[in-house]
């Protein structure tokens, strides 16, 4: 990837990342782990990958990103502000009586979210759902080149315990959706601990092969490799393509990493401000 | 109401979708491994591109339609009552009811005339389930004739509808003719004593119960509740103030259905004795239809002393 557009995306992910920490922090709860995980994600997809317009977010042909993972409010809520879907401000405004952001995204509610979710194994069916109404609309307008909308689904790797979800892969391979592309956060981490000592999913990779997906495994915080992975699912025909990104929980925040006790705790004061200390220093670094 | 022209609302749901298919180019039908059953089979063979069968996999296909109707699309999502309002509960809840999404959901095999599958397949508990939802519209239909004027009248609002089909052919025992308004009941006979306010199959034991009654002296009004939410509060408060009295019938547990609506309503509007007919917290069983229903107590007779009853109870 270009190296003045990579800066661009890590300058965004890093913005979306503080705006994670306040959000959570002026909610006093939260996920802050699993947003972070995702937070370079998000950047690639709406600084760069997604056909999205935060000035029309009901465009009908707009490419669509379904949160399954709905407990990571505060990455999509931080990146939607940072794409200028609605004001930063409204982040300090998350979980609060009144507030527009609730604690797990509303599609009725707020600008630029395409699903309302937060019941895990769901979000990645009516992603499904969307993909097969984009498939519908192609055939129906079949002149040449014109394509479907795309549809992004991000699901956690605890989530996969959730039977649905490999519902929807059976069924989004067993019709073709090509424009669907899944991205499961390999953080590692659930809420009661490491995933394989839980319940284990592994081996993930090796799943979603099974049910037929076009699956590539990558690094979640290295943009050159989310490049090649999207480029590569956008050119798969006839296959859904499973991205399976392996992340850091918390990562961003030293002592957020890797803490499985992070993942629905917001910081207390100290914490907070060491937090943006850490996001604050690495901003500065990458702006020189 | 001739025997001739009798048909069950699976049937009329079937032909509906066909014959709307045209008119509302948007709209798509989804069913979970019993096309054959629910009758969406015609629709798929119509129109095969409109069509999608998820396999037998009823959370995944509330969520797929959840997404379609997010999409832009109308979608009916079929499968039996069982698993449309019973497994998929949450499903509805989340992803169809809280983002209000235009989700048609069409549930057939309701109730204990499902017959001889038995006790896991006679689901009783759907409209009490559904009632909970925050906007969701639920229409039981009595007849062919209202099955297929309520299907147009689903396709016509924007939001999720709940449709409850049964498996038993009925003759039609509502009046052709009449508009369908959602949210309206029907007044199908005229009455001063009690009234007797039905859904759905038992539409036509409540005018049988009134026939019954005329013989005794009573004079009872009966009600077609089509649509058990929005419930017609005024038509259920004006019956309560007129004829002093009122007894529900429903294929459906007596708890959280019907009855348990019209006795809400009327507890906070007007209280006056309401007795509910209905299956009294207990599973069906095996059997055909027309034996299950009287020993469940779903038959006219049943209606007809329970309304004696009622009108003793006035005070």
């Amino acid at each position: 990837m270009d190296p003045a557009k990579k800066q661009q995306l890590a300058v965004h992910a890093a913005n979306i990342r503080v705006g994670i920490i306040d959000a959570v922090y002026a909610a006093r709860s939260g996920h802050p782990g699993g947003s972070l995980s995702i937070a370079d994600l998000l950047a690639y997809l709406y600084f760069h990958e997604m056909k999205v317009d935060p000035a029309n977010p009901g465009d009908p042909g707009r490419d669509r990103l379904v949160l399954s993972k709905g407990h990571a409010a505060p990455g999509i809520y931080s990146a939607l502000a940072e794409r200028g879907y609605f004001p930063k401000e409204e982040l300090l405004k998350l979980r609060h009586t009144g507030g527009m952001l609730q604690g797990h995204p509303d599609m009725k509610g707020t600008p630029g979210v395409d699903m309302s979710t937060g019941s895990l194994g769901q979000g990645v069916s009516a992603a499904v759902g969307m993909a097969l109404a984009g498939k519908i609309d192609a055939n129906k307008n079949s002149v040449a080149g014109s394509d479907s909308c795309r549809v992004f689904a991000i699901l956690g790797d605890g989530e996969l315990q959730e039977g649905q979800v490999w519902e929807a892969a059976m069924f989004a391979a067993a019709k073709k959706l090509d424009n669907l592309c899944v991205i499961v956060d390999n953080n590692g981490l659930q809420i009661d601990g490491p995933i394989d000592k839980v319940n284990s999913p592994y081996p993930i990779p090796e799943k979603w092969a099974a049910f037929g997906f076009n699956t590539i495994v990558i690094d979640a915080h290295d943009f050159d490799q989310y490049e090649a992975a999207f480029d590569a699912a956008k050119a798969c025909k006839d296959k859904p393509t499973a991205i399976i990104q392996l992340s850091t929980k918390g990562k961003g925040v030293s002592f957020m990493e890797n803490q499985a006790s992070w993942h629905g705790a917001a910081p207390n004061k100290e914490q907070y401000e060491q937090a943006m200390a850490e996001l604050s220093a690495a901003l500065r670094e990458l702006e020189g | 109401m001739a025997d001739s022209i009798k048909k069950a609302t699976r049937d009329s749901y079937g032909e509906a979708l066909v014959a709307l298919a045209e008119e509302f180019p948007e709209l798509v039908v989804l069913d979970a491994d019993l096309s054959h059953a629910t009758k969406t089979i015609g629709f798929s063979k119509a129109y095969p591109d409109r069509f999608f069968n998820c396999g037998i996999a009823e959370g995944n296909m509330m969520c797929v339609a959840a997404g379609l109707a997010a999409a832009g699309k109308t979608v009916f999502a079929s499968t039996f009552a069982m698993f449309a309002a019973g497994r998929a509960f949450e499903q509805v809840r989340n992803s169809i009811g809280y983002p209000h999404l235009n989700v048609k959901i069409g549930a057939t095999h309701a109730g204990i005339s499902v017959g001889e599958d038995g006790a896991s397949h006679q689901c009783c508990e759907d409209i009490a389930l559904m009632r909970t939802i925050p906007g969701m519209t639920i229409i039981n239909p009595a007849d062919d004739a209202e099955a297929k004027k309520a299907i147009r009248a689903a396709l016509e609002m924007k939001g999720p509808v709940y449709m409850r089909f049964g498996r038993l052919a009925l003759p039609v025992v509502t009046d052709p003719d009449a508009d369908f308004v959602i949210g309206k009941a029907t007044e199908l006979a005229a009455g001063t004593d009690v009234t007797l306010i039905a859904t759905g199959l038992l539409v036509g034991e409540a005018l049988k119960a009134a026939e019954m009654l005329k013989a005794d002296g009573i004079s009872a009004r009966v009600l077609n509740m089509a649509t058990i939410k929005p419930l017609d509060d005024a038509a259920v408060l004006k019956a309560a103030a007129e004829t002093g009295c009122i007894v529900t019938a429903e294929e459906h547990t007596v708890i959280g259905g019907l009855g348990g609506a019209v006795a809400e309503c009327v507890c906070a509007g007007r209280p006056v004795p309401v007795l509910r007919v209905g299956v009294e917290d207990i599973f069906g069983r095996s059997g055909p239809a027309a034996e299950l229903l009287p020993l469940y107590g779903l038959c006219a007779e049943n209606i007809a002393g329970k309304a004696k009853m009622a009108v003793g109870m006035k005070g």
